[in-house]
């Protein structure tokens, strides 16, 4: 009787353990589709904006084709390898949720870095946003999505740890799903980005 | 329990495989929107088009495919979510466009 008391109660548990779980990514997807808002008024006003030059640069003589294709390049390959951490969580291998993880996270930094080389040649060349309002626009829409990934990161690094020390755990499971879905999210705002801001700019 | 945690929390289930056709759908999305803009011998208006359509196309691919939204009833209040949101952008970047369009040729 006792044990039949003890299964049930286990059996509850997790089911509350699940139900957290659930309830926590529906929150957490709830907060992304505000985000996408966000995103959504930022590139409202660079469509506005994207034509008001003052005199300045335009997006052909500012952006490199190639040099955009690598960053993108990065942030989709960074996708697929956290796509494979979350498969690895789901079968419960360590070693390679922590591979995977490291992989995305450089990736992620090599992105980055790229970002930040470009943002930096153009202020030092006195492209800087407050050269035109086409540019003010242009460092406010990147420049969002650069301090989201530079977020995701952080996070990232912090979950690495906590995949470290912690093992995977039930919570740690459900944050490195979170996680994932962030990171995710982020490229296809990403899309976006190189679509209207750098193929758009150019044509 | 542990170990199914996130197959039975997430929107879906997760699989290397479903990674992996979606990453290979994404890959040649994307080349297919830088080449048409880097060869130039496409006319704007049809560049235009290809661009935005792939942009739009690739997006899906990845939520579905890396999100693991679909039409089942598992991520149904997902997809609403997303579904209001989407309906709030277009109002927000549409409306935007409209209204400042219009003033501008009012102001010309």
């Amino acid at each position: 009787m006792s044990d039949y008391a003890l299964t049930l109660d286990r059996a509850g548990e997790e089911d509350r353990e699940l139900e957290r779980a659930t309830n926590q990514v529906f929150g957490f997807w709830i907060y992304l589709m505000s985000d996408l808002v966000l995103f959504a008024v930022i590139f409202a006003t660079f469509a506005v904006l994207c034509r008001n030059y003052a005199g300045g640069p335009t997006g052909r003589d500012l952006f490199h084709l190639p040099y955009v294709l690598g960053e993108t390049m990065f942030l989709l390959f960074s996708s697929a390898t956290c796509g494979l951490a979350m498969a690895a969580a789901q079968s419960g291998k360590k070693n390679l949720v922590l591979f995977a993880l490291a992989v995305t996270f450089l990736l992620g930094l090599g992105f980055l870095s790229m970002e930040a080389k470009e943002f930096q040649r153009m202020i030092l060349n006195g492209d800087g946003p407050s050269r035109s309002g086409f540019l003010s626009a242009f460092f406010t829409l990147v420049g969002t999505h650069g301090a989201h990934v530079c977020v995701g990161l952080l996070w990232m690094a912090v979950t690495f740890a906590q995949v470290g020390l912690k093992g995977l755990s039930a919570s740690v499971q459900s944050r490195l799903m979170r996680l994932g879905m962030f990171w995710h999210f982020l490229d296809i705002v990403w899309i976006g980005v190189f679509t209207t801001v750098y193929l758009r700019g150019v044509l | 329990m542990n170990r199914s945690l996130i197959e039975s929390a997430g929107v879906g289930k997760v699989s290397i495989r479903s990674y992996a056709l979606g990453f290979i759908l994404a890959v040649i999305l994307t080349a297919l929107s830088f080449a048409t803009v880097m060869s130039g011998e496409i006319s704007r208006s049809r560049a235009l088009c290809v661009i935005f359509t792939a942009a739009a196309v690739q997006s899906l691919v990845h939520i579905h495919y890396f999100l693991h939204l679909d039409l089942s009833s598992q991520s149904r209040w997902n997809v609403l979510a997303l579904a209001f949101t989407l309906l709030v952008m277009a109002i927000f970047i549409a409306g935007t466009i409209w209204i400042m369009y219009h003033l501008h040729q009012r102001l010309m």
